[in-house]
């Protein structure tokens, strides 16, 4: 049975995002009439050239970048793995990385292949977090060796929304003389970024979590950092990533970063309210509920709430009756058997791990839509608990 | 998304037998939280030997749900020798099939069957745990220690009382005994007395502590898939490996330092330091 979008009342803007209507506009031209390849010589394809130096400097402008250090890329992962494989090429003697025990499979899993399939060449220290899903600096420092190759920590938590103060630790690292990468792909656009006033070397962003279309991403290279391309080709995007480039997306990532820097101050304001609204009001509503992660250090859009004694998937199923888009974290969901890595990371319970539910909320989400929300979960979650053999029990 | 088929979301949006049945003549309960799926099924059986009625409760996802439903509507009816016969591939097959990660969902259907037609025929389950004590109503050795534990149980009749063990024929009375005996004096054995824990040896600790982790604490952690083993005992540092369910828990270091190390301090040695293998 098919849905229409309209009917939909979408909060898993953690999971992808509808292309503003100012992006696709941006698009079309390149999408129809505007079809030359940006490296012919003459003036048809010249102008798409042209095209893509604006979308360079409109990346630039939303990252505090130079457009210079702007690389388009096909999506986060991309990203991701081009700036630590490049890392670890540049720096062939050194043998150890460092991350976080709760980052996206993008980097996670980059990670555990680069210690299993090298032999165990290369050694990763994965840092462990608090029950609220924060980092200790201290352990970061400490982790840090002459071997350290780079640091690999994501800006904020794809699941929780908690931001990790990536600035200061690329600072540490930087004074240690050590690569400092993050994944920034739930952060970009969400909150301020300013990297000129930073010490990070690369950044990840996706195109499809902030309005525009999926397949195209950025990576941000520092000017001056040592750099290795990952798909090599052509003389596209200076050498550094081959391939004809993704024109009519890379045209709607730059318009999308344009649009987001606009809506920066209402990200942070009415979504934030729209966010605390929900939250508070499932937490008030719903007894045996709890909040997972910070309550504070985190992005504006994010709440991810447990509801113990039952099980996120069938939460979701019943959610999807009424039209409400969210995800979980539950091990049904997955596949797997187990719940989600971050909040095992966080030693979430398993009453509440397996009954968690992720609401990330966009600008395009309304009041009434909050409303609705509100006004269903409570049902469903209570018809789930009536089912439960340990419920009873409470 | 997983694929479900129609029957699995008509059974999921609207299950069926939704509760338990009071006195019922036959109660399986399976899985556990951690596994996140579990499933108490309660069933009423006849003087024809035929189940007259069943409901069920269940923690999980869709597919556990829609399993456990269409169970119980299979089965109602059904004489007690069919049911036995009864296998998780029958209740998918009544789903019209479940995605094939979603099997352990119709398995455990039939688990929580074989449970419950065992808890009222009074048939052992290969997978209870410990030595059988009382054949009439299969109580292990491992139930009625801790049932004499927790609850300071000091008679035979206590134990029949907390247990049913013994309330049968009464075959096993002497057993019962001896239990009750050998774990007063394991417990005299774990009053603080400061002069004893300097003479225990060092032979004589890893005896006690290897004692008490598989006598209580194993058992416990099996439970909930878990399981336990010792690795080496050096001076007061226990090391312990983790084993099953508790090995990728996330409340496994909890475990470790709030249940297996206190169990130990108290039954053993109170300067125990339980550490695990990594």
């Amino acid at each position: 049975m098919a849905v229409l979008p309209e009917q939909v009342i979408y909060m898993d803007n953690n999971a992808t995002t509808r292309i503003a209507p100012e992006v696709l506009d941006a698009m079309m031209p390149y999408l129809t009439r505007f079809y030359g390849n940006p490296s012919s010589m003459y003036t048809f394809g010249g102008q798409v050239g042209r095209a893509i130096n604006q979308a360079r400097e409109e990346v630039a402008g939303l990252l505090g970048a130079a457009p210079g250090e702007i690389v388009f890329t096909s999506c986060g992962t991309e990203s991701d793995s081009t700036a630590i494989l490049s890392a670890i090429q540049t720096n062939p003697e050194k043998n150890h990385l460092v991350t976080t025990k709760v980052e996206h499979p993008a980097v996670k899993n980059l990670c555990d292949n680069l210690e299993i399939f090298t032999g165990r060449k290369y050694h990763v220290t994965r840092l462990p977090v608090a029950s609220d899903g924060t980092l200790d600096l201290q352990r970061f420092k400490d982790s840090l060796t002459d071997e350290t190759a780079i640091v690999s920590v994501m800006w904020a938590n794809n699941e929780t929304g908690v931001l990790f103060p990536v600035e200061e630790m690329a600072r540490i690292a930087r004074e240690r003389g050590i690569l400092f990468h993050t994944d920034a792909v739930q952060a970009v656009g969400k909150i301020p970024i300013d990297l000129k006033q930073t010490a990070i070397d690369f950044l990840s962003l996706s195109g499809h979590k902030l309005h525009a279309p999926k397949g195209v991403g950025v990576l941000y290279v520092r000017k001056g950092t040592p750099y290795i391309p990952f798909l090599n080709g052509g003389h596209q995007e200076h050498g550094r990533r081959g391939g004809t480039e993704n024109v009519a997306s890379i045209v709607g990532l730059g318009r999308a970063c344009a649009l987001a820097a606009e809506k920066m101050a209402e990200e942070n304001t009415r979504v934030r309210a729209l966010r605390d609204k929900l939250e508070h009001g499932l937490l008030t509503a719903i007894p045996k509920s709890l909040r997972n992660g910070h309550p504070s250090q985190r992005l504006p859009n994010t709440a991810n709430i447990s509801f113990e004694y039952v099980e996120g998937e069938a939460i979701l199923l019943h959610m999807n009756q009424a039209n409400i888009c969210a995800s979980s974290g539950s091990a049904c969901t997955s596949g797997s058997l187990e719940p989600s890595h971050v909040l095992r990371a966080m030693g979430v319970p398993f009453t509440a791990a397996h009954g968690s539910i992720r609401f990330s909320l966009s600008i395009y989400n309304t009041e009434q839509e909050v409303d609705f929300v509100l006004a269903t979960l409570p049902g469903i979650i209570a018809k789930l608990r009536a089912l439960s053999p340990f419920w009873e029990d409470k | 998304m997983w694929e479900y088929t129609d029957t699995v979301q008509d059974h999921f949006i609207n299950p069926r037998n939704v509760g338990e049945i009071e006195r019922a003549d036959g109660v399986g309960n399976v899985g556990s939280l951690a596994c996140g799926d579990a499933l108490r099924l309660t069933i009423k059986v006849d003087a024809n030997q035929v189940i007259t009625d069943a409901k069920f409760k269940t923690f999980g996802c869709a597919s556990a749900i829609a399993s456990s439903s269409v169970l119980t509507e299979m089965i109602k009816g059904m004489k007690l020798e069919e049911a036995k016969k009864l296998t998780n591939d029958d209740i998918a097959k009544a789903l019209g099939g479940l995605p094939k990660e979603k099997m352990h969902c119709s398995v455990m259907g039939r688990e929580a069957l074989e449970a419950a037609i065992a808890n009222y025929t009074g048939a052992i389950l290969p997978m209870a745990q410990g030595e059988v004590v009382c054949e009439c109503f299969g109580v292990t050795d491992l139930e009625i220690i801790r049932a004499i534990r927790e609850n300071s149980l000091t008679s035979v009749e206590d134990i029949t009382n907390f247990t049913k063990a013994g309330g049968g024929c009464g075959k096993c009375e002497g057993k019962l005994r001896a239990l009750l005996a050998e774990t007063a004096a394991g417990a005299a054995g774990h009053t603080p007395s400061a002069p004893k824990k300097k003479r225990m040896t060092t032979l004589e600790k890893i005896k006690k502590i290897e004692e008490v982790i598989e006598r209580e604490i194993k058992p416990n952690l099996k439970k909930d898939g878990g399981d336990i083993q010792l690795i080496d005992v050096d001076g007061d540092f226990v090391t312990v490996s983790l084993r099953g369910a508790c090995a990728n828990c996330s409340s496994a270091r909890t475990t470790l330092k709030e249940y297996v190390e206190k169990k130990l301090r108290e039954q053993v040695l109170e300067t125990l330091i339980v550490e695990e293998d990594k």
